[in-house]
Order: C-alpha cells, then sequence, then structure tokens
C-alpha cells in the first residue's frame, strides 16, 4: 500500500513539473501542423541564429576538447605545483551563474576594458561578437570534458602506454595510439554532454552577445526575442527544435555514458 | 633506458598551456568581478547589495532556493527510492527523463513551464509572475541533483542488513529511519547543497515566468542582468560577488560532507 502510495506521489511530482509541460508544448507546435512548424524554423532570423548557435557551439566545442584532454592528462598522469588548485579552477564555472560569468568577461574584455580596449585598437573585437560568445560557452561548459575523462584516465592506468614507451613510440605517438583509443567512450560522452550544454547555453551568451538580431542572436536568444515579441509560434518551434537536441545528446550520452552499475 | 614513475614530472608547456587558458578564461575574469565588486571598499560593497532592490532579489533568491533545496531533499530522495526500489513498468523511460532538465535549455524550460502554468493556463493553476512560479522553474532546473547523487548509493545499499533488522523484529519505518536514512544521509546532503548553489545561480528558467518583477519575482541573477543592462557595472559586481562568495561557501560545505560520508563509509 505505502509502495503505490509513494509511486503515486513521485509520478504525480514529474507529471506536473516535467511531463505535463514538455507534452504542452509539442502539442502545442505541432497542434498547427509540421508545414508551419518548418516555415517558423526557415524564416531568415531562425536560419542565421542555426548558424550562430552551430559556430559558437563548434568552436566552444573544440576548445573545451583540446583542453580538457590536456588538463586530464596532467590531471591524472603528472605532478607539478598547483596541482589541486588547477582542479579547483576547472570546476569552479559549475558553481558560478552564467549572467556572473558573462560580466566576469565584459569586465576583462569588453570595449572600455584594459584588455578589450588594447585588442580593440588592433581591430579585434571580443565583447557583442562571436569570439566573446565563445569564450562565454568555454566558460560554462569548462568541466564537462574534464570530469567526463579522468575517471576513465584513472582507470585506466598507464601501464600500457608506459609499455609503448618501452616500445620506443614518442610521446604522440602513444597518445594517439594507446591513450585515445582507451578513453573513447569517455571521450565522446564529454564531447556530447559539452556540445549539448554549448548549444542550449542562454545567460552567459545573452550578456556578452549584446542580443543583436540577425548578428549575434543564438537560437536560444531567438526563442526568449521571439517569445517577448509576442512570436510564440516561432519561438516553440525553435524551443522544440533545442528540446530535439537535447534529447538526442540525453540518448547518445545513456549509450556513451562508461559503466555506472545499471 | 629512461626509468618510469607512478606519475611523471609534468612538460612544462603543457602546464603553461593549461594556466594560460584557464587565466583568459576564468581566474582573471572572475578575479576582476571579485575585485570589481569591493575596489571602493567595504562601504561601498555594503551598500551596493542593500540597495532595496538589490536586496529584495537576494532575499528572494536565498529564500526560494532554501525552499527549492528542501522539496529537492525529500522528492529527490523519494524518486530515487521509487526508481531503485519499485520495479513498476515505464521506470525506465522516468529514468531517462530525469536527466531531462540537465539537457534541455534553461529558456526552453522557463518556456514549456510558461506554456503550462502561465496566463491561459489549460490546467488552471496560473504561476506566472509569481513567486512560486520562481520555485517551480527552479524546481525544474535542479530535479535531478539529489535524485543522481541518491540513486547510486541506494543501488549499493546492501540489503542483508535491512532482512537482518526485519528478523530483529524492526518495522519498516524503524529500518528506514535507523538503516537506511544513515546510509543515504551524506548523498542526501551533497544533492541537496548542489541543488541550492544551482537555485542560487539560476537565470534562463526564470527570466521568462518570473517576469522580472522587481521587489517581487526578481531573483538575483536577473537582476545582476538588469544592471549590465543600464551600464551599472559596478552594482552588478558587488552582487556578484555575494553571489560568487555563497556559491563558494556550499561548495566547500559539499566538500567536508563528501569527506565526513568516506569517513562513516
Amino acid at each position: 500500500m505505502a509502495r503505490y502510495a509513494l509511486r503515486c506521489a513521485v509520478l504525480v511530482y514529474l507529471l506536473f513539473l516535467l511531463i505535463l509541460p514538455v507534452a504542452l508544448i509539442s502539442w502545442r507546435t505541432f497542434g498547427e501542423g509540421i508545414g508551419s512548424f518548418v516555415g517558423a524554423l526557415t524564416t531568415h532570423s531562425a536560419l542565421h541564429a542555426f548558424r550562430v548557435t552551430l559556430v559558437v557551439a563548434g568552436w566552444a566545442g573544440a576548445l573545451n576538447t583540446v583542453f580538457g584532454v590536456l588538463a586530464a592528462l596532467l590531471l591524472v598522469r603528472h605532478r607539478f605545483p598547483g596541482k589541486r588548485l588547477l582542479g579547483i579552477l576547472i570546476d569552479l564555472p559549475l558553481a558560478v551563474s552564467p549572467v556572473v560569468a558573462g560580466l566576469a568577461l565584459i569586465l576583462v574584455y569588453g570595449r572600455f576594458a584594459p584588455v578589450g580596449g588594447w585588442l580593440e585598437d588592433r581591430g579585434i573585437q571580443i565583447v557583442f561578437s562571436t569570439p566573446g560568445m565563445v569564450l562565454a560557452t568555454v566558460f560554462v561548459c569548462l568541466p564537462l570534458v574534464v570530469r567526463a575523462i579522468v575517471p576513465a584516465l584513472e582507470e585506466m592506468g598507464d601501464e600500457q602506454e608506459q609499455a609503448a614507451r618501452t616500445l620506443g613510440a614518442g610521446g604522440w605517438q602513444t597518445f594517439r595510439r594507446i591513450t585515445v583509443p582507451g578513453i573513447r567512450a569517455a571521450l565522446g560522452y564529454g564531447i556530447v554532454l559539452s556540445l549539448a550544454r554549448a548549444l542550449g547555453e542562454y545567460g552567459a551568451v545573452a550578456v556578452v552577445s549584446g542580443r543583436t538580431v540577425d548578428q549575434t542572436q543564438t537560437l536560444t536568444l531567438f526563442v526568449e526575442e521571439r517569445f517577448q515579441n509576442f512570436d510564440a509560434h516561432a519561438s516553440y518551434a525553435a524551443a522544440l527544435a533545442l528540446a530535439a537536441i537535447a534529447v538526442t545528446s540525453l540518448l547518445v550520452t545513456r549509450l556513451l555514458r562508461p559503466e555506472d552499475g545499471s | 633506458m629512461p626509468t618510469f614513475e607512478k606519475t611523471r614530472e609534468a612538460p612544462a608547456a603543457g602546464v603553461g598551456t593549461a594556466t594560460i587558458f584557464l587565466s583568459a578564461v576564468v581566474l582573471i575574469p572572475l578575479g576582476t568581478v571579485l575585485w570589481k565588486g569591493t575596489a571602493q571598499g567595504p562601504a561601498a560593497f555594503w551598500d551596493a547589495i542593500t540597495a532595496p532592490d538589490a536586496c529584495a532579489a537576494l532575499r528572494l533568491t536565498v529564500a526560494a532556493s532554501v525552499v527549492v533545496a528542501l522539496v529537492n531533499l525529500v522528492m529527490g530522495t523519494l524518486i530515487a527510492w521509487v526508481l531503485v526500489r519499485d520495479p513498476f513498468p515505464g521506470r525506465g523511460l522516468i529514468d531517462l527523463l530525469i536527466d531531462l532538465p540537465f539537457a534541455l535549455p534553461t529558456i526552453v524550460a522557463g518556456l514549456v513551464l510558461l506554456a503550462l502554468y502561465g496566463t491561459d493556463s489549460p490546467v488552471g493553476i496560473t504561476l506566472a509572475y509569481t513567486r512560486a512560479g520562481v520555485v517551480v522553474a527552479l524546481l525544474f532546473v535542479t530535479l535531478p541533483f539529489v535524485v543522481r547523487t541518491v540513486q547510486p548509493v541506494l543501488l549499493e545499499l546492501d540489503g542483508e542488513m535491512e532482512q537482518a533488522a526485519a528478523s530483529l523484529g524492526a518495522g519498516s519505518w524503524t529500518i528506514f529511519r535507523r538503516i537506511i536514512l544513515p546510509n543515504l544521509l551524506p548523498a542526501m546532503l551533497a544533492g541537496t547543497a548542489l541543488a541550492f548553489t544551482r537555485s542560487m545561480a539560476e537565470f534562463g528558467s526564470t527570466v521568462l515566468i518570473s517576469g522580472n518583477v522587481p521587489f517581487k519575482t526578481q531573483v538575483a541573477a536577473v537582476h545582476v542582468f538588469g544592471q549590465i543592462e543600464s551600464d551599472n557595472t559596478a552594482a552588478a559586481a558587488a552582487v556578484s560577488t555575494t553571489l560568487l562568495m555563497v556559491s563558494l561557501l556550499v561548495l566547500v560545505t559539499i566538500d567536508l560532507v563528501h569527506r565526513w560520508g568516506a569517513r562513516r563509509g
């Protein structure tokens, strides 16, 4: 009896918090037909927002992957002064509000900030432009790749890498032929996680992008701007496209996730 | 013949690259926020965070986060319990859905909640532009934290202790209170603390549903955003500094809880 009561409580909670809202927006979007859904997503602004999102997420994903692998190798395989500090700094973005992250970048790379002003004089604009949006996205996704591959590296151990080295393999060759294949699943998991987060980032990008329609507007900013301008249909359609990406990434990470005991 | 040790001395180029990258993206920007927030002395800092609108936003954020943390503590543990101990049809799907709030962009989370609980709510519950709406949005985005920290511990939990207790005549409530709860507590608290920090920091999901009404539904992150938009970066930095301090405090607490859990385990 108690078991059914608990089950019902949990299901009702999830129904009203999670299932109904997501189902309702799908129903409302597709209620007007698939043609109007596609139409709302192929307007000039929507397509531009798609492109901006892909460029920003692509760059951020690439930078985070390179940095993530480097940092994870340093943390697991090497010793150096300040190692604990490095670990803490990598985790920090998870605890920082996206808006604070955006503010932080503006204060350093904005036009009137020392670094930003210096770069501006040399024709490089960071804030209110793509590099700033990439930086903001890198900030919020920073821990994801590192945290995904650190356990895999630890579990793998370094016997194989040492064997390869004694057999005469160089550092790069060992990395490419032994390390990467060994952590492939975890690396894929981390990259998908970080790409999904990058595509969906809103707060930090909203601060540093300047939110100029058809210029620095990502898909998430498009959702908000369309909604505020009473174009709920376009807003729902873009939101649903983002949700579809989220669900896909969820399924992919489920497949890639290193053994979690289930 | 080179000799190998367990961990090698790190190559300077690698450490250098990682340090420069981290400094450029995280360390220097966050340091600048702290500096900008406190540069004009403690009195100016205090004035900035006790300005009526800033103070109202910070108060609401802390209060809402406490409520959200407590609801998550109870409901998250309950959900984890049902997912592990109650094999009902469709359990796999529910288990998959739990991660959805992490995968869904926060602005989309806010939009879907507004669709259901907005002014033309199909279920007759209107939470738009209310504090309850803010709490619901925060509950949505923090849903996975407690579930995902408690679930693995519950899976590992040995059924033999419970059987032993039952055979010695303990009722199910006594078993839960004396056997299960002490084992789950560190994980429950860690998950709750994570949910609390996330709530304190949350922005995207609350933007639409809160309607951004100062003194009523404006949370701290939205307040900071407004201050940045109106070029008032000093005030924005002061409130941000407060948020950073609270997050750091909670992270340190989580670390202590982890150690406490490890010592008990």
